[in-house]
């Protein structure tokens, strides 16, 4: 069972302590890779905020290749980072991992935000598919105000081979996820979190219904689901496909994969918008065993459970701070000084939702819609 | 020099000729005669013959031949009087002495077709071996990395919907107040889906089928909805329902199903608007996957009074469907229109789908149907499917299997991503060898939305007797000696209406709890696993590559 911790805070913090929290619910072997999505950026990229950043590693040859793609498409480079990383045994350094901040190409320059995204989403997969057979190049993301970092090695071994605990590195919200032993020679691309035009996600469990799924978002029509080196990938894009392409609100997310039956349908205030969902996005139904945590472009996190709550997930924190981790180990390493009986554990039909600036934490009870 | 009796027996057959063999025991049998009263065929009758035997009486060995007459059970080696093998003389025998044995080297099928009449049957394909749906395992089993699922103790949905469903994109929703809610001045028309349990009864008609028979499967039906809950539907095949089920409120289970003989449509349509509930859905047959590209026949002699009233028809007359519908001269038009036309009878409530025999031409039907925003599903049936009357050859060689031609169709759909529009109901072999739920479960995984069954209830719930090898197969001569394909008063009084309805009830109810047992260890219990092709392996790798499925050893 791989380990989530999502942090969301009204200040900036660190990544390791989303580290330090996957650390404290090690059991076993962690060493499969982890990944970490940073958003609402601090430090030097605070100022950068409206400029897209693409996060990812390449090898010598692929950053020529890449500098010329982005060339030839017009994206200037704003700004540079790459983590000082710091040799560590059993993790195989690539050349060169980086965040890069861009500036659009000048026909974008007062084009619209949904124009600016399916370039971005096109030059991604572009850069993705230039890379694919060599690995040469692997892009994770490429969005303002998203950092992706991944690598296969134990978490804690991680962040000291990026060499997190001295960067200056902060965010508001950082997701990270530590994967287990079960998928060891895994393709990077098959770590979470994965994200998509403003959506981020990443779960617990296997994912049995994965096929009618995948092919279902494969024949949207939509040149961002692709992928799918990891069955988890297509929560993030089910939650985009849901809020993004449909433009429903985000409690329609856990009414699409986790539906309800037509006796509790009947119940709710919106019934017939919900049985027609319930019909018209049935191959997206999942079965679990899954612990969903996601973010939306607006910064609202959430966890959601398969219809059977199958895998652990607990949300607490403080005012300004909460942590949606997989076990309650994780949390009392992040946020030690909270009142825990008031922690929560989403059941079947609960989606818990902490909104931008960690306030308070919602609970959008399905039943009751 | 030869005898004055002639020994030469040419065109006569000997009983290593037929397909069965009776096996009759002398020391047995106590000469009732119910045997001989009630084989279908007349295959068997008394026959008197002379007995030579050997006798001693007294103390000391002193052999006499003595002559006797005796009274025997004789087969016929008339071609027209087949043992069929049904074994309903083992079934009346009180004393266990006379039982058909099945011949593995008979010459039949050289010798029926005296008169020039090619061999006519009923049944399915005599093809005794394993199908491709029996050759599929389920592999993919839940195990630590994501538990499996208690089938006794989880919540279970095992429902499918019949009707054209919207794509996301094109649902007539707003958004107000943070929630979704219809937009009732968009004009949308939406149309009608009807959520059912996702293996139905197939189109078996009143005539096909005897009064009791259907009776009996209407009544498991209804009570499958309205006591368990369980809302299994059921096709009228073509002639027609009576009119007292169709202004029920019962009318709601069932799909009646329009054919190329309009059989029973007066009587429907003058009783629409009595109707106090919509049918299930309507059901057009363009083919059968058991005669495909053939009409049908119901003879003259099982139209009797009752048929005669559900059809319209005169008595005693021979009902021939013509194998293709003749007002249809194009798929784009004559198929659309009538498909619009069911849904005009009904104001647009009641899902109208067509149902075609499995064929390489059967991507093509789906893509117009695709493209038809009333087509509400698309029925395959394959070659394994049963009928109460086609040629033999038409059985036995013509046809599609259903499990490539389901698939080919579904793979179809997602390339231009409709899997969840129009959904595909399979048939024809489904529980071939009985084991439905594991067969409906894998034309499930690769791809039907539901299945449909005709053969395999006929078997389970009435005790049919017909196999692959041929065994009775009698139902197109209305001589059916279990009273479920005949007309004939003295043969289906032999059938009580009530159990086979208790039956039904049975074989769903448990068929319901084997296919959690299918679903449960594969992690699936919310929704069926429609197309879920990494669930099902094949253990051969033609199979498996032609379905796109992985290959086990």
């Amino acid at each position: 069972m791989c380990r989530l911790v999502a942090i969301t805070s009204d200040e900036y913090f660190s990544p390791v302590e989303n580290i330090l929290a996957l650390e404290t619910m090690k059991e076993g072997h962690d060493g499969s890779g982890m990944g970490l999505i940073l958003k609402g950026l601090g430090g030097e990229f605070e100022e950068l905020k409206d400029y897209p950043i693409l996060s990812g590693i390449c090898s010598r040859e692929g950053i020529n290749k890449l500098d010329s793609y982005m060339d030839m498409e017009g994206f200037r480079l704003k700004y540079a980072w790459t983590p000082k990383t710091r040799h560590v045994r059993g993790i195989r350094a690539r050349d060169y991992y980086f965040a890069r901040v861009y500036d659009y190409p000048d026909v974008y320059r007062d084009r619209s935000f949904e124009d600016k995204e399916a370039l971005l989403l096109r030059a991604r997969i572009r850069l993705r598919n230039l890379g694919r057979d060599d690995e040469s190049i692997i892009v994770f993301s490429f969005y303002p105000d998203i950092i992706t970092l991944k690598e296969v090695g134990d978490p804690l071994q991680l962040g000291t081979f990026f060499g997190l605990d001295k960067s200056p590195l902060r965010a508001k919200i950082i997701f990270a996820q530590g994967r287990q032993n079960t998928n060891y020679a895994i393709n990077l691309y098959a770590c979470h979190p994965f994200f998509i035009q403003g959506y981020g996600t990443m779960t617990n469990g296997e994912n049995t219904a994965f096929i009618p799924i995948r092919e279902f978002l494969s024949s949207r029509g939509f040149q961002g689901y692709i992928g799918y080196n990891s069955d988890s990938e297509v929560f993030c894009h089910i939650l985009h496909y849901i809020c993004k392409r449909l433009g429903y609100p985000l409690f329609y997310y856990k009414d699409v994969i986790t539906p309800l039956n037509e006796a509790e349908i009947s119940q709710r205030p919106d019934s017939e918008a919900v049985r027609f969902l319930k019909m018209s996005l049935r191959p997206l139904c999942i079965d679990g065993p899954n612990c969903v945590i996601g973010f939306t472009p607006d910064g609202t996190c959430f966890m959601v459970q398969d219809a059977k709550k199958l895998r652990p997930g607990v949300v607490g924190g403080v005012k300004g701070k909460y942590g949606l981790m997989s076990e309650e180990c994780g949390l009392d390493s992040a946020i030690p000084h909270r009142d825990k009986s008031r922690d929560i554990f989403p059941m079947k039909y609960d989606m818990v939702i902490v909104r931008p600036g960690a306030g308070e934490v919602e609970i959008w009870n399905q039943l009751h819609g | 020099m030869e005898p004055a009796t002639r020994l030469d027996n040419n065109h006569e057959l000997t009983l290593k000729d037929f397909p069965y063999i009776v096996r009759w025991r002398d020391d047995r049998c106590k000469r009732c005669g119910r045997c001989t009263a009630v084989c279908p065929m007349f295959a068997i009758e008394p026959a008197v013959i002379v007995q030579r035997v050997l006798r001693s009486e007294g103390s000391l060995p002193e052999p006499k031949a003595v002559r006797r007459v005796v009274t025997i059970i004789k087969q016929s080696t008339d071609i027209g009087k087949y043992c069929t093998g049904c074994a309903t003389c083992s079934l009346v025998c009180p004393n266990d002495a006379i039982e058909p044995e099945y011949n593995p080297r008979h010459k039949f099928i050289f010798h029926k077709n005296k008169g020039g009449h090619p061999y006519r049957r009923g049944g399915r394909r005599n093809s005794p071996g394993l199908s491709t749906l029996d050759r599929l395992r389920f592999t993919r089993i839940s195990m630590l990395t994501d538990p499996a699922l208690d089938a006794g103790r989880h919540e279970f949905r095992i429902r499918t919907y019949l009707g054209r469903v919207l794509p996301a994109e094109e649902l007539p929703l707003k958004v107000a107040d943070g929630k979704l809610e219809l937009d009732r001045k968009s004009g949308k028309f939406i149309p009608p889906v009807r959520e059912i349990y996702p293996v139905m009864i197939g189109s078996m008609s009143i005539g096909a089928l005897s009064p009791n028979m259907w009776e009996g499967l209407a009544m498991g039906v209804t009570y499958l909805n309205e006591v368990e809950g369980m809302p299994v539907v059921m096709c009228s095949g073509e002639g027609g329902m009576p009119r007292r089920l169709l202004k029920s409120r019962f009318i709601k289970y069932f799909i009646p199903q329009i054919a190329s003989g309009y059989f029973g449509w007066d009587e429907i349509v003058r009783a629409i608007p009595e109707m106090i509930e919509d049918p299930c859905a309507i059901e057009i047959k363009y083919g059968q996957g058991a005669k495909p590209g053939d009409g049908g026949l119901l003879m003259a002699h099982k139209v009797l009074k009752l048929i005669a009233e559900i059809r319209g028809v005169p008595m005693g007359v021979d009902l021939p469907s013509p194998p293709t519908h003749q007002t249809k001269y194009s798929i784009e038009e004559a198929v659309a229109k009538m498909i619009q036309s069911m849904y005009m009878a009904w104001g647009f409530r009641v899902p109208v789908y067509p149902k075609i025999s499995g064929s390489r031409t059967a991507k093509a039907v789906l893509n117009n149907l695709v493209r038809n925003p009333y087509a509400a599903a698309l029925s395959i049936d394959g070659d394994d499917g049963g009928t109460g009357a086609a040629y033999n050859v038409s059985m036995d060689s013509m046809g599609h299997p259903i499990a490539s031609n389901l698939r080919e169709c579904y793979l179809d759909l997602v390339a231009q991503g409709k899997q969840n529009e129009l959904p595909l109901i399979a048939a024809g072999g489904a529980g071939k060898r009985g084991n439905l739920a594991a067969n409906a479960a894998a034309l499930f995984m690769l791809g039907a939305s539901a299945v449909s069954i005709g053969k395999y209830i006929m078997q389970a719930a009435a005790g049919c007797f017909g196999d692959e090898y041929n065994r009775c197969n009698v139902c197109n001569l209305g001589r059916c000696p279990r009273g479920i394909t005949t007309q004939d008063p003295r043969l289906y009084r032999r059938l009580d209406p009530d159990v086979v309805a208790e039956r039904v009830v049975e074989v769903f109810k448990s068929l319901d709890v084997e296919l959690k047992k299918i679903f449960a260890p594969m992690g699936r219990s919310t929704e069926l696993p429609i197309g879920m092709s990494d669930g099902i392996s094949a253990d051969d790798p033609a199979i498996a590559e032609r379905l796109k499925i992985s290959y086990v050893c």
